[in-house]
């Protein structure tokens, strides 16, 4: 384990983290200003497939980044609708979302390029290319967004007002200020922030769209969320850690450890979600959602 | 409904076809892929690609299902019996548990199994020497390697899997014993046959520590891993179907198993009533693995590469040399 291996290792880790620092973010807007999303898996998957599309047809990878980020938003603005304007059960629009998405992606994906779902590979300009230290545009925007969303949330007027609205809704409105509108706000957040995570996912870690490719990163993203104590800075190393973890767990196998020697491929497997368990257990302590998430607001009459 | 009657009324045509010999049958032929997927581009896509050629062929229509998960094998299996399909071709080695259960209930209906051995009197077993095919790449791959390290990046950690591992170190070890061979799985379930991520994450890791060949045998995962060595300016080595062309002259060879004549012999078999149950094991000597060369990897194959792989495959048909096989004994002797 010399430092050549170390600084792979750690680059490894920020590669495989930043979808999930995306969807962690895209949650944390969600849920501060009170609307719980289960739907960041489907709004990821989406995204990776339009991303994946709209990069395959154009030729350029930026072209579907923002198709990503546009089919995620519409995804957004459809929970929203149901969880905010309909006041439905957000639980259960989250996971209508997710299901929606699995079944129209693959749907989608054969009807367009019957292939069982899957996109043809995508070459050249189609994809993020590598910028430097082996992370594409991606890893900084994910850093960038992390900073942001922490400035917005503790120093603006709207990050204010996000949160006051996930706390105590009904003195927002006593201020005058649209409880609706705020949250709408932050679902459109969201949806561009799991957009940013799909096309990472289809445009820079993979070439190409598969269907169920984001294999539960979301539901991931969620519980970094909960172990983050929905806070900005906590959720970008939660996630970090989780890549982290991943990337050991990659780079570990088949190497002799001094001492130690080989390790078992699948002990090696294991330590992530060991890891994880080990963490929640005893490092966590009590996790408090805002107090206001998963309840639709009904104004006073 | 409509699909039925044009699949019974094309498989009546093939039945009275002037051109079927005198004992060519109405066959309904079907497919149950593995998980991954008909379009695989490897293990699978091979198979549909055998199947595809059956159907040019003799104007046969098939019926086929991807599945989703593990608990829809034995319903697929099973609703294509009761739907009077024969012959069904499973696809892959976790389809063995429910063909056993599901062959026992339908012993008039024809089973072919690839890459798996079951035992009973209507199940076809097809299976491969994949060490023999495996050994000819690993050759191929010490030759071009320019570090004296080679990697192997498998899919789901199974004794098959480890068969093609073990023959790749060999054939490494018989052109350089002093190369290094860096082996990685990708995990423990079947999901580690479509994660093209990891699969590209775990290249990476080899060709971090130094190789600059990477054999994989991963299915769908194999895509990443092809794509990581491409990107990387290093040599991949496909698996299963022909993957030179899927990035030309990054692709160094490709490892044949041939799934496609696996199936097209099963099908056609059965048509013209020629279909035995009992076990099948192909090897170079039968034609069933192969390594691939065509004007994708023409250029990276000298002459003297050629020679030793044609002199590699001329011995282990002959027998002087022994490929260890993993699966006897579930040792890697290197």
């Amino acid at each position: 384990m010399d430092a050549l291996s170390l600084i792979q290792i750690l680059e490894s880790g920020l590669r495989l983290s930043v979808p999930l620092i995306f969807a962690c973010l895209a949650g944390l807007w969600s849920e501060k200003s009170g609307i719980v999303d289960i739907g960041l898996e489907g709004k990821m998957l989406m995204a990776a497939f339009a991303a994946a599309v709209a990069a395959f047809m154009t030729g350029h990878a930026w072209i579907g980044v923002f198709a990503g980020m546009a089919a995620s938003t519409l995804l957004g603005l459809l929970h929203g609708f149901a969880s905010i304007s309909q006041r439905g059960n957000q639980i259960i629009s989250g996971v209508a979302l997710n299901m929606l998405a699995a079944g129209l992606t693959a749907l989608l994906g054969h009807v367009i390029f019957k292939q069982g779902g899957r996109s043809p590979p995508l070459e050249g300009a189609a994809r993020l290319p590598e910028l430097a230290f082996g992370q594409s545009a991606m890893s900084f925007l994910a850093i960038a967004a992390a900073l942001l969303t922490a400035l917005a949330l503790a120093r603006t007027r709207f990050g204010l007002r996000v949160r006051a609205a996930g706390e105590n809704p009904a003195a927002v409105d006593n201020a005058g200020v649209s409880v609706t509108r705020l949250r709408y706000g932050a679902v459109i957040l969201a949806g561009l922030l799991c957009g940013l995570a799909g096309a990472t996912l289809s445009l820079g870690q993979a070439a190409g769209f598969l269907p169920m490719m984001t294999s539960g990163k979301g539901f991931v993203a969620l519980a970094a969320l909960i172990f983050a104590k929905w806070r900005a800075w906590p959720a970008f190393w939660t996630c970090f850690l989780f890549g982290l973890l991943d990337a050991i767990a990659i780079r570990l196998q088949g190497v002799a450890l001094p001492g130690i020697g080989a390790i078992p491929v699948q002990a090696i497997q294991a330590l992530p979600y060991l890891f994880t368990i080990v963490l929640l257990a005893g490092f966590m302590g009590r996790a408090v959602p805002p107090r206001a998430a998963g309840q639709p607001y009904v104004k006073e009459r | 409904m409509r699909a039925l009657v044009l699949g019974l009324a094309v498989s009546a045509m093939a039945g009275f076809a002037p051109i079927g010999s005198a004992s060519a049958q109405a066959i309904k032929p079907a497919i149950v892929y593995d998980l991954g997927g008909k379009f695989d581009k490897s293990f699978n896509e091979g198979v549909y690609q055998g199947a595809e050629q059956f159907k040019k062929a003799t104007g046969i229509d098939y019926r086929d299902f991807e599945i989703q998960n593990d608990a829809q094998r034995e319903q697929a299996l099973r609703r294509f019996a009761r739907d009077g399909f024969s012959p069904i071709v499973a696809v892959g080695f976790s389809q063995a548990t429910a063909l056993e259960k599901v062959a026992k209930e339908f012993p008039d209906t024809k089973f072919t199994l690839i890459d798996m051995v079951v035992n009973a009197p209507n199940v076809q077993s097809v299976v491969f020497k994949e060490q023999e095919g495996s050994y000819l790449v690993g050759l191929l791959a010490a030759m071009a390697s320019k570090t004296g390290k080679v990697g192997f990046v498998g899919g789901m950690d199974i004794p098959l899997i480890r068969r093609f591992a073990c023959g790749y170190v060999q054939g490494v070890k018989a052109a350089n014993p002093s190369a290094d061979v860096f082996q990685n799985m990708t995990g423990t379930t079947g999901a580690a046959w479509t994660d093209p991520v990891k699969g590209a994450e775990l290249a990476k890791s080899q060709i971090d520590r130094g190789a600059d060949v990477v054999y994989h045998a991963a299915g769908g995962t194999g895509i990443g891993v092809l794509r990581a060595a491409a990107d990387a300016g290093k040599l991949g080595i496909g698996v299963d179907s022909n993957q030179n062309g899927m990035h030309p002259g990054k692709v160094l060879t490709s490892m044949l198993k041939r799934v496609d004549v696996a199936t097209l012999t099963a099908f056609s078999d059965a048509k013209d009533g020629k279909w035995k149950p009992g076990v099948m094991v192909l090897g170079l000597n039968e034609k069933g693995v192969d390594w691939a060369l065509d004007d994708n990897n023409k250029a990276l194959i000298t002459p003297a590469m050629k020679a030793a792989a044609d002199k590699a495959a001329a011995g282990i048909v002959a027998g002087s040399i022994k490929v260890h096989d993993y699966m006897a004994d579930g040792k890697c002797p290197l």
